[in-house]
């Protein structure tokens, strides 16, 4: 069944147009990449997806129902949640307050402070201290879980790999792989083109603000991706 | 004896003056909006107070159980309706629209009271005394205004501190987007703060209408030492703000003491200096809200 449709999706940034109709699906419990070089419009999908940019009504529709253009806390109550690049950490927030952040809106479901820290031990360990005196790989950990803590039925992750160490990113994608076989729905922006068609069922290949390729990642060449991501 | 007498009077005028700071902090802190009808909305307040002092018949303590509440619902609907426009543009419409509020509600309560000075009665419990001995007494209402603006910073800060709202608060402060994102309706968190600070410049409002007297154009003044105190103090900081108007508030006493009329001049004077040696103020630790 599919969760998520967009239909034609342009976005702006003031007269900068960021995406060119572009037009996609999730299923239920699927996990679909979005791959691209940087500024092909991966960010700026998610962020219109999770309602910070506006997009007309009938673009985005979520489990049946017409959602573009909806406010971001509109679009939490429906489990629409995302994973921001970037992390985006509080910093007047301890760890703990971070986490209780994502649970703002009560969504009933079953993530807890305590849930996220036997997934990230090192988060509970430090639950006390200001949010942003973690490491980089840390606060991407808190980030994943301040965005689980709103308990989503689709999740956004954007580039959770960024600026950080391959041991590092390897973990955090075991945790969204977890995530993941709990039937919780992944639309995942990254760079790290074999880290994510590893996990992913589908992948969306974006090149100046359209869909330039999509596929199932078995079927995909290297040189189909080359040439989808950088141009032929 | 006498300087002691005056540093005591010049402290609990502190407490007064951080009654009227603390709620301009807030909305600086949470949004990054400097509202300059802040002290009209104190003397708006105080007017409320005269009017229901004279409807209901109760004293003007009593009648802050209507007014508090009514200016609160004042500050949600005016942000709700009108500042939550403005935001996110820089600093300067929502000056201009508050520094036009300013002159809207002066000119409001010029014709509804006229303008002639007001005074709110509390039955004798203005000018009731402490003798503490050695020539000093304090008086029970400076004492009980002082009494007031600390649990008020109290309760604030265990408000910031251990609630989802004052989180809200903080989040919110730090990074309004990502807040949004997470799930938090800035649109209503702003309302919530705007009703809480006008909730509390409403108290100061009706304590200085029983300290002493006021007309319709008393506010400025007010929003003045309010900017002092939360400048001394240090932006962000709750108890830099109580600080800062003790600071304010003896310097004020100490001035007038050599002249009457060098009281203001003398807390605008250690304003000028703070504002040299420190112009971060004493306790900032960054322009955000601090539990």
């Amino acid at each position: 069944m599919t969760l998520l449709r967009v239909r034609a999706l342009s976005a702006f940034y003031g007269d900068f147009q960021a995406l060119f109709g572009v037009s996609l699906d999730v299923a239920e419990g699927e996990t679909v990449a979005v791959i691209g070089a940087n500024g092909a419009g991966k960010s700026t999908l998610l962020r219109a997806l999770a309602g910070a940019l506006p997009v007309p009504r009938e673009v985005v529709t979520f489990d049946g129902q017409p959602v573009g253009g909806r406010p971001a806390h509109a679009l939490v109550d429906r489990g629409i949640v995302l994973v921001p690049e970037g992390r985006k950490i509080f910093p007047s927030l301890s760890v703990q307050e971070n986490l209780l952040v994502g649970a703002h809106r009560r969504r009933p479901g079953p993530w807890t402070p305590e849930r996220v820290y036997r997934l990230f031990p090192v988060l509970g360990e430090r639950r006390a201290q200001p949010g942003t005196n973690l490491s980089g790989g840390e606060q991407q950990m808190l980030a994943i879980g301040r965005g689980l803590m709103a308990n989503p039925r689709l999740l956004l992750v954007d580039e959770i790999s960024l600026g950080l160490a391959p041991l590092v990113v390897q973990h955090l994608y075991a945790v969204l792989e977890a995530v993941k076989v709990e039937g919780t729905t992944l639309l995942v922006v990254e760079q790290d083109v074999s880290r994510v068609l590893a996990m992913a069922q589908r992948v969306y290949c974006f090149r100046k603000g359209s869909v330039s390729l999509h596929d199932v990642p078995s079927r995909l060449t290297r040189e189909q991706i080359a040439s989808a991501y950088f141009g032929a | 004896m006498v300087w002691a007498d005056t540093i005591v009077q010049g402290i609990l005028l502190g407490g007064l003056y951080a009654l009227f700071a603390t709620g301009l902090s807030l909305i600086f802190g949470v949004m990054r909006l400097v509202n300059l009808a802040h002290g009209d909305f104190s003397i708006l307040a105080a007017f409320l107070a005269v009017v229901a002092v004279q409807m209901l018949d109760v004293g003007p303590l009593l009648a802050l159980g209507l007014v508090v509440p009514v200016m609160a619902v004042v500050g949600y609907g005016l942000q709700r309706l009108v500042l939550n426009r403005l935001l996110g543009r820089g600093i300067l419409p929502a000056v201009l629209v508050t520094f036009g509020l300013s002159v809207v509600i002066q000119n409001g309560l010029l014709e509804t009271f006229s303008a002639d000075s007001h005074r709110l009665n509390a039955g004798g419990l203005e000018t009731a005394s402490l003798p503490l001995g050695g020539g000093i007494a304090v008086g029970w209402f400076p004492l009980l205004t002082f009494a007031v603006a600390v649990l008020l910073l109290v309760g604030l800060q265990l408000l910031i501190g251990r609630t989802a709202l004052g989180r809200a608060f903080r989040a919110a402060s730090d990074d309004r987007e990502t807040a949004e994102l997470m799930g938090i309706d800035n649109g209503r968190l702003y309302g919530l703060a705007m009703a809480l600070s006008l909730a509390i410049v409403a108290v100061a409002g009706v304590f200085l209408g029983i300290r002493t007297t006021f007309t319709f154009a008393s506010g400025p003044d007010r929003l003045l030492f309010a900017f002092e105190a939360v400048i001394i103090g240090g932006l962000g900081s709750l108890w830099g703000t109580l600080v800062g108007g003790v600071i304010l508030g003896v310097a004020q006493t100490t001035g007038a003491r050599f002249s009457p009329g060098w009281g203001v001049l003398a807390g605008h004077l250690v304003f000028l200096a703070v504002l040299l040696l420190r112009p971060s103020g004493l306790f900032a630790k960054s322009q955000r809200v601090d539990s």
